[in-house]
């Protein structure tokens, strides 16, 4: 596909530009030092993708079974307001959310997650409503027509016809939840962002550059590959319909 | 109700830091305004190269902003600026690119090619066109992108305030480092409260660019 | 066998009650195509729509092959009826061949069976399976669309089908090559089917009996014949056209006019088929500005000859009386 070769030339362009950049600007010896840090980098690392997953995943799992409740035609009335809430939600800054969660649940992991786990559930929910809305009425129609029952026409005709729009949500979610997690560690949470923030305070450049990089390289590849997983999962039909239409 | 003595007590501070903090949001959006809206109708002339500055703006947009932040500090070290407000406006200017191009870009390309066509029919120049048919058809969908970007902003500069920025998340900072859940709560609500406002005047600003009859994006 | 008795639905739209179908009586026997028919808006979708209950009605029966539906629960229901939609409504998610399987499935057909069926229903309307099978919707033309949602339709073998509009999103071309593959398939099949359209010369050419609507209530069903020649009132008379004697001429074919002559000599006069229409056969007359006609057989023996009074006399007699109608009615008497 040229279109996701040119989305790598992309990706792999700006890389090297910002590279090289850093690469001009550094002093001597710098890239030891960050190397230094590797370990850290790597345990870090660790904490950092054990706090999204477990955010992210858990978010996932709410929030679709949540946005299908709120598409089925029971709860509609409801829904909107449902989603005027979720949309104001969405424009709360990340750092005032997690700073809120951290005045009720303290200094840790639990605010952490729980902080990122609001932000995630959002755009799920929201995306995950919207595409069950905006499957075609004739679909469902003909769906019913068949003889097809509630859950049947969900699992076989709605949710396959809404999954590039859930997909859309989720991997708008994740990035999101991946980029939040440096700022998580200011409550607790650990993960890259303190070799940042660290970096920062103490003026120690080459510590602030690993985590940064290590942040950055980190967001970028679980964006990509969750382009590639939506190439991958959304039924071949759909894909070739969105194409023609 | 110590949240509301605080208030009382610190109003000169909570004003200024809010005003710091839209001046610096407003600053960057402004100026990728100007970049982003030209850049958006120029790449409407070649799909590839649109391609391009879409896929680099959608990378950009991924990196965290703290990430950014610090990949720019020994960069703008070199002049002198590697913390406080510059690399906090340029990374604002980074991230709001994307969505006015993108918008731009869009709304451009969809305008419907029979209305592009009527233009030409009636002797309408390539300037002239773009003036009069599609920049304001497109004004829906590009204020719909600004309003985006400046809503994700107000967000990314609340982190700024962690390079020396200043604005609203240096309340909160301090609240963070001082466990005092006062502060916390007071910056938070007050930068949360700027965002929601925004967002819906913006959205009013938005629908009075829509012509009657247009359908708002 | 579909029977209607007394079908109501009354909507209630912001406090007004509409009345969408008002006490509907109707019967269509067994292996004939109904065709409801009238401007939008007249009730005839919201009656179609009641038999699969799609809509539910407010009151009143269905029968399908005498058995009362009201007993069965909707799927169930559904799952007996075909149903053949405008917009087709393929999934674009399944293959052709999962879409055709939809209804097999739900019934729990064995896999071997359901997918032989696939493969026949898709010879019977000259799609090769082996090319089409395993495509999706978004890869076939409109028309092979709209022959695959017939076909998905047909899948369970339903005795009663439901068409809604099938063809109305189809180029003209295209509908009279479809409308007349499907009434071939439906010599085969014998369905009972009920048919929603808005176009009269539609509903002349694929009708068996005709049901006009107007406002919720069904003003006239008869045999197209019938309708054309006597409309019960000005309403059904300014639907069916001014023109609605030539669109009669459709109903006959050259046999119907036929002076029989063996001895006919062919001069410079066009020939035609005993099955040619009385249409095309006018059509013939006037632009080729011959008095009469000469008429073969399917062996292209010369039969006999047809001209302009032949075909007047034809429209100018009356319809035949409905035989249903007299079976109905010596039903009740006995």
């Amino acid at each position: 596909m040229p279109k996701s070769l040119l989305n790598i030339a992309a990706r792999t362009l700006l890389m090297a530009a910002v590279i090289l950049l850093l690469a001009a600007t550094m002093e001597e010896g710098t890239l030891d030092e960050m190397l230094y840090y590797m370990p850290d980098v790597l345990y870090l690392g660790g904490q950092h993708l054990e706090l999204a997953a477990v955010s992210a995943g858990l978010a996932l799992i709410t929030a679709i079974p949540l946005g299908v409740i709120l598409s089925r035609p029971a709860c509609r009335r409801y829904a909107e307001y449902v989603m005027q809430f979720l949309n104001v939600g969405a424009t709360i800054p990340t750092l005032a959310l997690l700073a809120m969660s951290m005045s009720f649940l303290g200094i840790g992991f639990l605010p952490a997650a729980f902080g990122l786990y609001v932000i995630t559930l959002l755009p799920i929910t929201r995306n995950t409503y919207t595409g069950l809305c905006n499957v075609p009425n004739h679909l469902t129609e003909a769906a019913r027509g068949m003889g097809m029952t509630a859950m049947q026409r969900l699992l076989r005709v709605e949710l396959p016809n809404s999954l590039s729009v859930i997909f859309a949500g989720t991997r708008t979610a994740f990035s999101l939840n991946i980029g939040t997690v440096p700022i998580a560690y200011l409550i607790g949470g650990g993960g890259l962002g303190e070799l940042v923030f660290m970096g920062i305070r103490l003026n120690d450049t080459p510590m602030m550059l690993s985590g940064a990089i290590a942040t950055a390289l980190l967001a970028v590849a679980v964006d990509l590959s969750l382009g590639l997983l939506s190439q991958i999962t959304i039924p071949k039909g759909i894909r070739m319909s969105a194409g023609q239409a | 109700m110590n949240l509301i003595d605080y208030f009382l007590q610190n109003q000169d501070l909570v004003l200024m830091r809010t005003f710091e903090h839209i001046a610096l949001v407003a600053c960057a959006v402004g100026l990728a305004i100007l970049v982003g809206v030209p850049t958006g109708v120029a790449i409407t002339q070649n799909k590839l190269i649109a391609d391009m500055v879409l896929y680099l703006g959608s990378v950009v947009i991924t990196i965290p902003s703290i990430a950014l932040f610090g990949l720019m500090i020994p960069i703008l070290s070199q002049i002198g600026q590697g913390i406080g407000y510059v690399p906090a406006v340029i990374a604002v200017f980074l991230y709001a690119l994307l969505p006015i191009v993108r918008n731009t870009y869009t709304a451009i390309t969809d305008v419907d090619p029979a209305l592009r066509e009527a233009a030409r029919g009636v002797g309408m120049s390539a300037l002239q066109r773009l003036y009069k048919v599609e920049i304001p058809l497109s004004l829906p969908v590009i204020m719909a992108g600004v309003r985006s970007a400046v809503v994700i902003n107000i967000g990314v500069m609340a982190i700024a305030a962690y390079i020396g920025a200043g604005g609203l998340g240096s309340i909160i900072s301090r609240g963070i480092s001082q466990s005092d859940p006062v502060q916390i709560f007071a910056g938070a609500i007050t930068v949360s409260v700027l965002a929601i406002i925004t967002d819906g005047a913006l959205f009013l600003l938005q629908k009075k660019v829509t012509p009657p009859g247009q359908a708002s994006h | 066998m579909i029977k209607l008795e007394k079908l109501t639905k009354i909507f209630d739209s912001y406090g007004h009650q509409v009345m969408a179908a008002n006490q509907i009586d109707m019967e269509v026997p067994s292996g004939e195509i109904c065709v409801l028919l009238g401007p939008s808006g007249c009730g005839k979708t919201t009656t179609l729509k009641m038999i699969n209950r799609i809509i539910h009605p407010t009151s009143g029966k269905v029968y399908i092959n005498g058995e009362d539906t009201s007993k069965l629960c909707d799927t169930e229901l559904r799952r007996r009826i075909g149903y053949v939609i405008q917009q087709i409504g393929l999934f674009p998610n399944m293959t052709i061949e999962d879409n055709i399987c939809v209804v097999p499935d739900l019934l729990g057909w064995p896999k071997a069976q359901s997918r032989k069926r696939a493969k026949e229903l898709l010879e019977m309307v000259a799609l090769d399976p082996s090319v089409f099978l395993k495509r999706y919707p978004a890869q076939l033309s409109g028309g092979q669309q709209q022959r695959v949602g017939v076909i998905r339709a047909l899948a369970a073998d339903a005795p009663v089908m439901l068409m809604d509009e099938p063809f109305g999103a189809i180029d003209p071309i295209n509908r009279e090559i479809i409308q007349d593959e499907f009434l071939k398939m439906q010599q085969e099949l014998n369905k009972t089917i009920m048919f929603v359209s808005h176009d009269i010369d539609e509903a002349v050419k694929m009708a068996d009996k005709i049901a006009i609507f107007s406002q919720g209530e069904l003003l006239q069903f008869d045999s197209p014949d019938r309708i054309l020649a006597n409309p019960i009132n000005e309403f059904v008379e300014n639907f069916v056209g001014a023109d609605r004697a030539i669109k009669r001429l459709r109903l006959f074919t050259a046999a119907d006019a036929l002076v029989a002559d063996a001895t006919t000599s062919i001069g410079t006069e066009p020939v035609v088929s005993l099955q040619t229409s009385l249409t095309d056969a006018s059509a013939m007359l006037y632009s080729s500005g011959a008095e009469r006609l000469c008429c073969v057989d399917a062996d292209n023996r010369i039969v006999g000859w047809l001209g302009h009074q032949q075909i007047a006399a034809r429209l100018a007699q009356a319809p035949q009386a409905s035989m249903e109608k007299e079976a109905l009615s010596c039903q009740k008497a006995c």
